[in-house]
């Protein structure tokens, strides 16, 4: 147990709960707003998760500047290319929550609630 | 009371399938093939001192302009959503702004608009980039709309500057295909002095429509939802 307490495992293991706070809340709020910070919780996680994988144990960021050496820099840097998939996926998410909170104003204009209870049209 | 119970069965099925992932990590301890080459000839072929740059610019620009397509749609959804039909503001209830806050924003909106400008013209150099510096001018704008919420800007002027920039970045990216070996090819310019401001071909001028993109997007989403702000 105790070799696992290192940076990756501890992100990795912060990532995983944030991930699972965050399906809790999809799944058992009522509030529209929450639904949507749920979701937005749940993004977050995977973000943390997916650069924890990409971490190697004491490397440095992949800036090749005054300490990194150019011809070594493949034995130096950690990997780029998740930190490259986390950079777009941080933006779709942003993307993605605008849009979502955009519905929920407009469902609050039209009904003056945001609880989901309220909202039964496509129930049956 | 069912509903808790699969709600509970589904959180536990998760954490079984995820903690089973997580028991049998080890840990990376070296780069992948195609991160290797990255790493090893990123500084070679591309010039860009940030290796995340050279990967999102360069090697892998089609996934930047689907990004960046993305963005574009969620916010000409919003816009399309949100739109407002009467515009006279002689109904509408704003929350009162402190005097606090509005001499501040008057000091700091300026100095925000110049820090995202910096970012993501050293996207190449330094941790940013174009959507972390177009995130970083879409705040100074959200600042002054919190600010001073009567103020009126043109949504025509910020949808022009998304599309100039949108399209010069793609022309920027069949340049790459004409004068040299691909999309988004960054040699279309010289590659320069590795690591000074102009270096790394064309990377700063992309990253430079792209941060202005990005930014006039977000300022886009933020007018929408100003517009709709109703205290009433």
């Amino acid at each position: 147990m105790i070799e696992k307490l290192n940076l990756e495992n501890i992100s990795l293991a912060v990532g995983i709960i944030v991930i699972l706070i965050g399906l809790w809340g999809l799944l058992t709020q009522k509030n529209l707003i929450k639904i949507v910070i749920g979701f937005a919780l749940f993004d977050t996680g995977i973000h943390i998760v997916m650069v924890s994988i990409g971490y190697i144990k004491g490397r440095t960021a992949p800036i090749l500047d005054s300490a990194v050496d150019v011809n070594n820099a493949s034995q130096i840097v950690v990997d780029p290319i998740p930190q490259a998939l986390v950079l777009t996926a941080i933006v779709i998410g942003l993307g993605i929550t605008a849009l979502m909170l955009s519905y929920v104003l407009k469902m609050y204009q039209k009904r003056k609630s945001l609880e989901i209870n309220n909202y039964k049209d496509l129930k049956w | 009371m069912v509903k808790k119970g699969f709600i509970l069965l589904i959180l536990a099925a998760m954490a079984v399938i995820i903690v089973g992932a997580f028991a049998g990590f080890t840990g990376n301890t070296d780069l992948g093939y195609v991160a290797n080459h990255y790493a090893s000839n990123g500084a070679s072929e591309v010039g860009s001192a940030n290796l995340v740059t050279a990967v999102v610019v360069t090697y892998r620009g089609l996934d930047t302009l689907g990004e960046v397509t993305i963005l574009f749609l969620s916010a000409a959804i919003v816009g399309f959503f949100l739109k407002v039909e009467n515009t006279d503001n002689k109904d509408r209830k704003l929350k009162y702004v402190s005097e606090i806050l509005n001499t501040a924003s008057q000091v700091l909106v300026p100095i925000i608009i110049l820090f995202g400008v910096y970012v993501f013209i050293n996207g190449h150099l330094s941790p940013g980039g174009g959507f972390q510096g177009g995130a970083i001018l879409a705040s100074g704008f959200v600042l002054m709309f919190i600010a001073q919420p009567k103020k009126e800007i043109s949504h025509k002027m910020v949808t022009i500057l998304e599309s100039i920039s949108g399209v010069s970045f793609v022309l920027l990216g069949v340049a790459g295909i004409i004068f040299a070996s691909g999309f988004l090819d960054n040699t279309i310019l010289s590659l320069g002095k590795f690591g000074t401001l102009f270096s790394a071909g064309a990377i700063p001028i992309i990253y430079i429509f792209v941060g202005l993109k990005v930014g006039s997007e977000l300022t886009s989403i933020a007018l929408s939802l100003k517009e709709n702000q109703n205290e009433a």
